[in-house]
């Protein structure tokens, strides 16, 4: 029996290490997949429980880990505990909450935050050793705390988003997201009441409008970052990106005339499609592309997007990047446009590709997005990948990193640009968009008015400044906040928000 | 040979008990770091943990060296390291209330699991005693098995009826049935186990059994089953089939009955897996854990293992720490799953560490039954060790995804009465056979000139038949001793 128990004894070793082998598996080789699984609250309630470090808006921290006595070991406190000012910057700092979610800078900075990011190693090692615990490292913003407070206040009490890039680099200057909610709520230590606070905030969808007696509703609530986490028809704004590609493609100038009919037939179909309020954009029928742009012609950018057609309009939407998602480092909504959408319902008829000529149809965007085709313009052409974050700090103030900017795509010539630059200046002297004017200073930009059915239009303006040397490129979007689709309400009430923004821009 | 005295010349056994310093050591270094890392401070009943603990183990070391002096000194002390290391887990989940984790009740069960080993080792002076009640044991094992089955009695607990309730109590009659099966077995195959080796034809290369002598396998066969079917546990079942398949060989050395084994329990298990959805519940959840709706079913689903290889995972290398990991959010932390609670705290390193001294646990055990001279002792002692590794091998490798997820619980590390009762006695048994290997023998060794000629060895060669014995070459060495069960091993030394 000697010979067999030595056989079964090897049996056992084998059984043993099959063991050590599974065990070594989920510890050492899967680890980090299982650790990253959004199901595992691990890794963000020992962040939690770590001394988090500060996000830096301007010098000052907006957000801070503040010391209590309970097992969690710190606060998350946001803007000093300040309820308006933390609403202010909401959209970007996300929040932090005991039952495990988190959003925002919060949650994709978190590497740094928590103090485990990968360019830390040097500083884990010494903790290691010393035995210190693992302190967090604090994160910068490109965000200008000038220009943000300038958004917040020009959008007033309205739903909509503004959002403000440096078009040389990139750098978000401001991202405001309206109505907000204090973030404070939600890093309180009772997981009852962060559960009762979220259920409340994610129901608590503004109404934007009564249309036939019936009040309507938002579809994001207060915790959706509008500028990137929703979309919107884009509206008129995306006349700018018709007229490029005709450019770009078709060899258009601003002064080429094309057909401004009173209707325009969509291709395939009987439906006429006219200007607002039946309006005649030219008594000849034919205008030069740029007066087009500058008075905002339906009929003139439809038939237009027909020439361009459904692989040209297709593919500057793709070489803006539109169809990917960003990381800056939240990660961004991608847009919408026909034929790109994929589904069956994706309908990239000739007439939805025309439609797409004035921003309608299927096509949606992000105002984000739409800030992007004017940083587009305002950079020769060059789109700079935008990006929240400025630098990283370890505990000690010790640079870790500092983002330098890169080029993000190149949807179109400098030619291109600066000739959309000229249509889109006589824009806001000229045209639908005068109420951007800023006294002393060139600024280029369009108005948008989308619709949204069943809902009432949503506004837009999209612009930068100053036009010799674009400093600012700005999005604003006022959800729904339109009583008709005439075209002048989106310059009337987004111009001037989009001034005031660019203003602080500029001023700095 | 007065009771209390230790033998003359046996070891003092001071290995053992400088061991068991150590291993009580990591015991208190871990509920010492719970407390700080929780409560900065030394946890509630630390003194209380650690002096019964410690007097428990050198209880245990005095009784083996009044009365069973040569035994092993390295099991002990193992087993020891295992329990206070999971003294110092449950005390950790305890402090942070967990439900279900209690400290105290392990303790208690602790003390009375080394307290009956002892008065094994005490009553037990010869682990030969036990053959007689050979069938005794398969009576008592098959009651046990069969106990959980009995309305009122039994309770399904998480889709496996494996428990019985008696006045407040809960027991897992399985762990003590394997003691049971184990000294069956080793009763019932040393007594015949040339029938079920020499006799049957020859098919493919394989020796195949004769029919009638499939009659006690076929019994077991259908126990298991029965477990199987009737508690709905694959691990009890795949442990007592493994346990009499795993006996079977050793005592044979027939790979045929390996094979009819496994076919038969494969077949088993594919037909409990086409009828019953629990059992094909189990094998989904073990193909494909991390599958959205597997892991959000309210019943039956992968939450319990995903979250134990999460706290694995978070675990990594070197672990969170004492009292650094989040043991509340894996079900069953202090019982079922708590190799992933300490996978989570001690990491990677900790629990390899932990499988390297259950390894040295049960190849101890098979060494001393290589040791041992008699057939029922080897039988005994090898099956011993080898349902520990296989439990082992059924526990975690059940978490660790090897095979689908059992009910079985960690030997000695598991909160849970039957648990450490059922395995302080299977120590106390190896315990006991080890010192019957190791003590010095008046009779010949292996190798010295064999003095009684093998004729004369008694009844049980002749009994076996098999052609003439000789001595010379046989593995159990010939003429080394005067029982029965040797002479049985000299004829199948004629069989090789």
């Amino acid at each position: 029996m000697n010979a067999t128990l030595r056989r079964l004894s090897t049996i056992v070793m084998v059984m043993f290490l099959a063991l050590m082998v599974s065990t070594t598996w989920i510890q050492f080789v899967s680890a980090e997949s299982l650790n990253s699984d959004g199901r595992n609250v691990r890794t963000i309630y020992s962040a939690l429980a770590r001394d988090r470090g500060p996000i830096v808006v301007g010098g000052e921290p907006i957000v801070t880990s503040v010391p209590v006595d309970d097992n969690y070991k710190y606060l998350r406190t946001y803007s000093e505990g300040d309820a308006g000012a933390a609403s202010v910057y909401a959209p970007v700092t996300g929040y932090f909450a005991i039952n495990g979610t988190v959003t925002g800078m919060e949650r994709y900075a978190n590497s740094y935050l928590a103090g485990e990011d990968d360019s830390l190693w040097l500083d884990r090692l010494q903790n290691l050793i010393t035995g210190e615990e693992a302190q967090g490292s604090s994160v910068e913003l490109t965000i200008d705390p000038k220009v943000q407070k300038a958004a917040w206040d020009a959008l007033g009490d309205r739903n909509g988003a503004a959002v403000a890039l440096d078009p040389k680099t990139g750098a978000i200057l401001a991202m405001v997201s309206k109505p907000s909610y204090d973030p404070n709520t939600l890093a309180v230590h009772d997981s009852a009441e962060v559960t009762a606070t979220s259920e409340a905030l994610i129901n608590d969808k503004p109404q934007i409008g009564t249309i036939g007696g019936e009040e309507r509703f938002s579809v994001y609530g207060p915790t959706i970052n509008r500028t990137i986490n929703a979309t919107f028809p884009p509206g008129s704004t995306f006349k700018l990106l018709t007229s490029a590609a005709a450019i770009e493609y078709d060899g258009m100038t601003p002064d080429t005339t094309i057909p401004a009919p009173n209707l325009y037939r969509l291709p395939g179909t009987s439906t006429d499609v006219q200007n607002y309020g039946g309006e005649t954009c030219s008594s000849t029928g034919e205008m030069t592309l740029k007066d087009a742009l500058a008075i905002s012609c339906n009929t003139a950018f439809l038939g237009l997007a027909n020439t361009v057609g459904k692989d040209g309009m297709q593919q500057m939407f793709e070489d803006f990047g539109f169809t990917e998602s960003l990381d800056i480092p939240m990660s961004t909504s991608i847009g919408a446009y026909p034929g790109l959408i994929g589904g069956e319902n994706d309908d990239d008829s000739d007439a939805r590709i025309a439609l797409s000529g004035m921003g309608q149809g299927s096509v949606r965007m992000t105002p984000l997005q739409v800030a992007m085709i004017s940083a587009a313009v305002a950079n020769d052409g060059e789109l700079m990948e935008p990006y929240l974050i400025d630098n990283v700090r370890d505990s000690d103030l010790e640079l870790v990193s500092q983002t330098k900017p890169s080029r993000y795509k190149s949807p179109f010539s400098s030619s291109t640009a600066d000739a959309l630059t000229e249509m889109m200046l006589s824009v806001v002297t000229d045209g639908s968009g005068t109420g951007a004017q800023i006294p002393g200073v060139e600024v280029a930009g369009k108005t948008g008015t989308a619709e949204d059915d069943p809902r009432s239009p949503t506004l837009w303006f999209t612009s930068f400044a100053p036009a010799d040397d674009p400093q600012v490129a700005v999005a604003v979007v006022l959800e729904n906040e339109g009583q008709s689709t005439d075209e002048s309400t989106g310059g009337a009430l987004a111009s001037p928000i989009a001034a005031q923004i660019m203003q602080a821009a500029i001023a700095k | 040979m007065t009771a209390l005295r230790p033998e003359e010349n046996a070891p003092a056994r001071i290995a053992e008990a400088v061991l068991l310093v150590i291993a009580l050591a990591l015991g208190m270094g871990g509920m010492w770091m719970v407390g700080y890392s929780l409560e900065d401070g030394l946890p509630e009943g630390f003194w209380t943990y650690t002096i019964v603990l410690a007097a428990l183990a050198f209880t245990a070391h005095i009784v083996l060296r009044l009365r069973a002096p040569y035994a092993d000194q390295v099991i002990l002390p193992a087993v020891v390291l295992l329990n206070s290391v999971s003294m110092a887990m449950i005390l950790r989940q305890d402090l942070v209330d967990i439900r279900g984790a209690n400290a105290s009740r392990h303790l208690m069960w602790t003390a009375l699991g080394i307290i009956v080993a002892c008065v094994v080792i005490f009553v037990i002076r010869d682990h030969r005693s036990l053959r007689r009640l050979t069938y005794t044991a398969m009576i008592v094992g098959i009651v046990l098995v069969v106990l959980p089955l009995i309305p009122g009695l039994g309770q399904e607990v998480n889709g496996a009826k494996i428990w019985i309730y008696i006045g407040g109590f809960s027991l897992q009659p399985a762990e003590f049935a394997k003691i049971a099966f184990a000294v069956f077995f080793a009763g019932y195959l040393v007594a015949n186990r040339d029938t079920l080796a020499l006799a049957g034809k020859k098919f493919m290369g394989l020796q195949l059994p004769r029919l009638r002598d499939l009659g006690p396998i076929l019994i077991v066969w259908a126990v298991s089953l029965a477990v199987l079917i009737g508690e709905k546990d694959l691990g009890t079942s795949l442990l007592f089939f493994g346990l009499f398949v795993g006996m079977l060989y050793l005592a044979t050395d027939r790979v045929g009955w390996i094979v009819i084994g496994l076919v038969m329990f494969a077949a088993g298990a594919v037909v409990a897996w086409s009828i019953f959805s629990h059992v094909q519940g189990r094998v989904d959840v073990w193909l494909d854990p991390l599958n959205a709706e597997l892991y959000d079913r309210d019943f039956g689903g992968s939450y319990q293992i995903v979250q134990g290889m999460f706290a694995m995972a978070y675990g990594g290398m070197f672990g969170a720490g004492w009292g650094e990991g989040y043991p509340q959010y894996v079900p069953f932390a202090f019982s079922d799953f708590i190799y992933a609670a300490l996978g989570e705290e001690l990491g990677l390193t900790g629990l390899l560490a932990i499988l390297l001294i259950y390894l040295v646990i049960v190849q101890r055990g098979l060494r001393h039954a290589i040791g041992v001279r008699d057939g029922f002792g080897k039988l005994l002692a090898g099956g011993l060790a080898f349902v520990m590794a296989l439990q082992l091998f059924v526990v975690v490798g059940g978490i660790t995804r090897i095979i689908p997820l059992t009910g079985l619980t960690l030997p000695f590390m598991a909160q849970g009465g039957s648990s450490l009762l059922a395995n302080w006695i299977v120590i106390a048994l190896m315990l006991r056979i080890s010192d019957a290997a190791r003590r010095p023998s008046s009779l010949p060794t292996r190798g010295a000139l064999a003095d009684p000629a093998p004729a004369m060895v008694g009844g049980g060669a002749i009994e076996v038949g098999g052609g003439s014995p000789v001595q010379a070459e046989t593995d159990a060495g010939a003429g080394r001793g005067a029982t029965p069960d040797d002479a049985t091993q000299i004829v199948r030394g004629v069989d090789r």
